[in-house]
């Protein structure tokens, strides 16, 4: 345990000295752009790992916290405001999509949220009056907190990582609750929940919400590093990239999709500078990981080196969804 | 005006029916949403336009060879990729989105970013004037064929001795299985077929919509909410729910351009409300 704080401690002195120790102002912005896909594939992996619950529709929220963003600030609005609004249209877009998808669970629950992902994005590519359609809308200025102009790239890194980092603590909180504990139930043993009393859809619906919150700040955070929306970010590409990210760092664990987010960021940055079939490979790396590492490489790393002492490895959690539908007695 | 656009309203449907019965039985079969589906409809439109403008092959040949190629496409993907992955429904639902994105992206390589527009047969171009209206008669032509192979599908699904191990296989897998129906061929069958429905739409709505790069995930969504409109593997569930859709869209393109795509939603929001399991569907066992 004591190796494991020593690693975290190690991490974020990396992490905050990020700045010093990379080259240029544009690794520090792909920084910036990993941190951010970060707690978007945290968001995404609160409903996977923890309530067995796939999302194929998270770029819809995402991009409704961005595209109100861009909106309100393109309409006169002041920071504060613009953030608060966005915050809380994306909180009421969440609403109504829990409140669809969550009629059903397992493949029902990917249908849906997939079909809502779609029409939000044919809102952003459709209602050109509002959303400047294809060409998308430009945000030109980045908030100054406390007199600190964020314009400037190592800024802008700075403030995403404190805001991160408030993000993995909550989360860790989150999840190590009684109610992530009860949340984890719902997903292995739904009938046993209610059994017990617990109001399993109220238990999904709340933690779809945090998920939804989670997603608005990584939409948020994404419009002023990219200065710019386009229907592109609310894509089905755009909804599946957190799931192949927290998938293949390993659903259910807190590490897991901050370390896919950072695989799946630097080789899109890399593989973009050599190739333009970033599609092609995105869903190639898709079907190799979930044909053949399903647990993800952190638990499956985790599993090599527990295999040292002989403990038994974790299911893999791409097979949880199918537990729903034949629930022992 | 309304004739025409009731018109083009039903030829959509029917074009949805093409693309949403295969979605349907494989989903109804298999449980598993198939994301291919929209490629597939995509693939069917490149493979038979290409045939038509580079091979001079006729309409209808071209059709059926485009049909038979993305069926074989579909068998390859279940006996290869969703075979191994037997029992984890989440795994394959992924898989199937994972080489959704490698088609888009295939297509693209081939066959570049401009639309490809295909000409309607000749015997079926221009109009046919009945009542006072003028109708395109190869959107009619669209409206016969669905009919058709709803026809088909129903009398086969109904009336044959693989019907009745479909309908089985739907049922009740364990049950179709322990009375010796071999359940896993029933998914490759009930895959190439669908596959193969759904190619055979993409060459039949080439002269109407053209192919393009983004056709595959424009129409994906459109089977996703006929089958969620309708019930899974609801024969009558999708061609209801098409038509509705039809309706919806091709009224909705024309009255409120920049929601179309959003008022797609109202009726699934109904239905997921009052009838979760979709119209003509039955309640989750």
């Amino acid at each position: 345990m004591t190796a494991r704080r020593a690693l975290i401690g190690l991490a974020a002195v990396l992490l905050v000295a990020l700045p010093l120790w990379v080259p240029g102002n544009y690794d520090i912005s792909v920084g910036s752009e990993i941190l951010i896909y970060a707690i978007f594939a945290l968001s995404v992996d609160l409903l996977i790992g923890f309530a067995g619950l796939v999302s194929l529709g998270h770029a819809g929220l995402f991009s409704l916290a961005g595209y109100t963003l861009a909106v309100c600030l393109g309409a006169g609005f002041g920071q504060p405001a613009a953030i608060a609004l966005a915050l809380a249209v994306a909180l009421a877009g969440t609403a109504v999509f829990a409140a669809l998808s969550l009629r059903t669970t397992g493949v029902g629950f990917i249908m849906i949220t997939l079909a809502l992902g779609q029409i939000m994005w044919g809102l952003a590519y459709r209602w050109v009056g509002l959303t400047g359609g294809d060409n998308g809308i430009s945000v030109s200025a980045r908030p100054a907190p406390f007199g600190i102009s964020l314009a400037v790239p190592s800024h802008f890194y700075e403030a995403t990582l404190i805001v991160f980092a408030g993000a993995v603590f909550a989360y860790r909180v989150f999840v190590e609750s009684p109610f992530g504990a009860s949340l984890r139930g719902t997903r292995d043993q739904p009938r046993r929940m209610t059994a017990l009393g617990y109001n399993v859809w109220m238990i999904r619906f709340s933690a779809f919400m945090v998920s939804g919150l989670l997603a608005a700040i990584a939409g948020i955070l994404f419009v002023f590093r990219a200065e710019f929306i386009s229907p592109p970010t609310a894509a089905l590409t755009a909804s599946a990239e957190p799931v192949l990210m927290a998938i293949s760092g390993g659903s259910g664990t807190i590490l897991g999709p901050i370390v896919g987010a950072a695989l799946v960021e630097l080789v899109k940055n890399v593989a973009s500078a050599y190739i333009s079939r970033w599609n092609m490979l995105l869903g190639g790396t898709f079907v190799v990981i979930v044909m053949f590492m399903p647990e993800g490489l952190v638990p499956g790393t985790m599993r090599l080196l527990r295999r040292r002492f002989g403990a038994r490895p974790p299911a893999p959690v791409v097979a949880a969804g199918t537990a729903e539908r034949k629930p022992p007695p | 005006m309304w004739t025409i656009l009731a018109i083009n309203s039903v030829t959509f449907g029917g074009l949805l029916f093409l693309l949403s019965a295969g979605f349907s039985l494989i989903f109804g079969l298999m449980r598993v949403p198939n994301l291919t589906h929209g490629s597939m409809f995509m693939l069917g439109g490149y493979i038979g336009g290409s045939l038509i403008a580079s091979w001079h092959l006729p309409f209808w040949l071209a059709a059926l060879v485009a049909a038979a190629a993305v069926a074989a496409f579909g068998g390859v993907m279940e006996r290869f990729l969703l075979r191994r992955l037997a029992g984890s429904v989440l795994a394959q639902v992924l898989v199937t989105l994972g080489v959704a994105f490698m088609v888009s992206d295939f297509s693209l390589m081939v066959w570049g970013g401009d639309p490809l527009s295909v000409d309607a047969p000749r015997a079926l171009a221009g109009g046919t004037r009945a009542l006072g209206v003028f109708f395109p008669t190869y959107r009619i032509a669209v409206i016969l064929i669905a009919v058709a192979v709803a026809a088909i599908l129903w009398a086969m699904l109904d009336r044959t001795r693989l019907g009745a191990m479909i309908r089985a296989g739907v049922d009740d897998p364990e049950m179709a299985r322990v009375v010796g129906i071999r359940v896993s061929r029933l998914f490759t069958i009930v895959f190439c077929l669908g596959a193969g429905l759904a190619g055979f739409g993409g060459v039949m709505g080439a002269p109407i919509l053209s192919v393009y790069p983004g056709l595959d995930f424009a129409m994906l969504p459109l089977a996703l909410v006929v089958v969620i409109l309708g019930g899974a593997g609801s024969l009558p569930g999708s061609l209801v729910g098409s038509i509705v859709i039809g309706f919806i869209y091709n009224f909705g393109l024309v009255m409120v351009p920049q929601l179309a795509y959003f008022i797609l939603f109202l009726p699934m929001v109904l239905v997921l409300v009052l009838r979760p399991q979709g119209l003509f569907g039955r309640a989750a066992p």
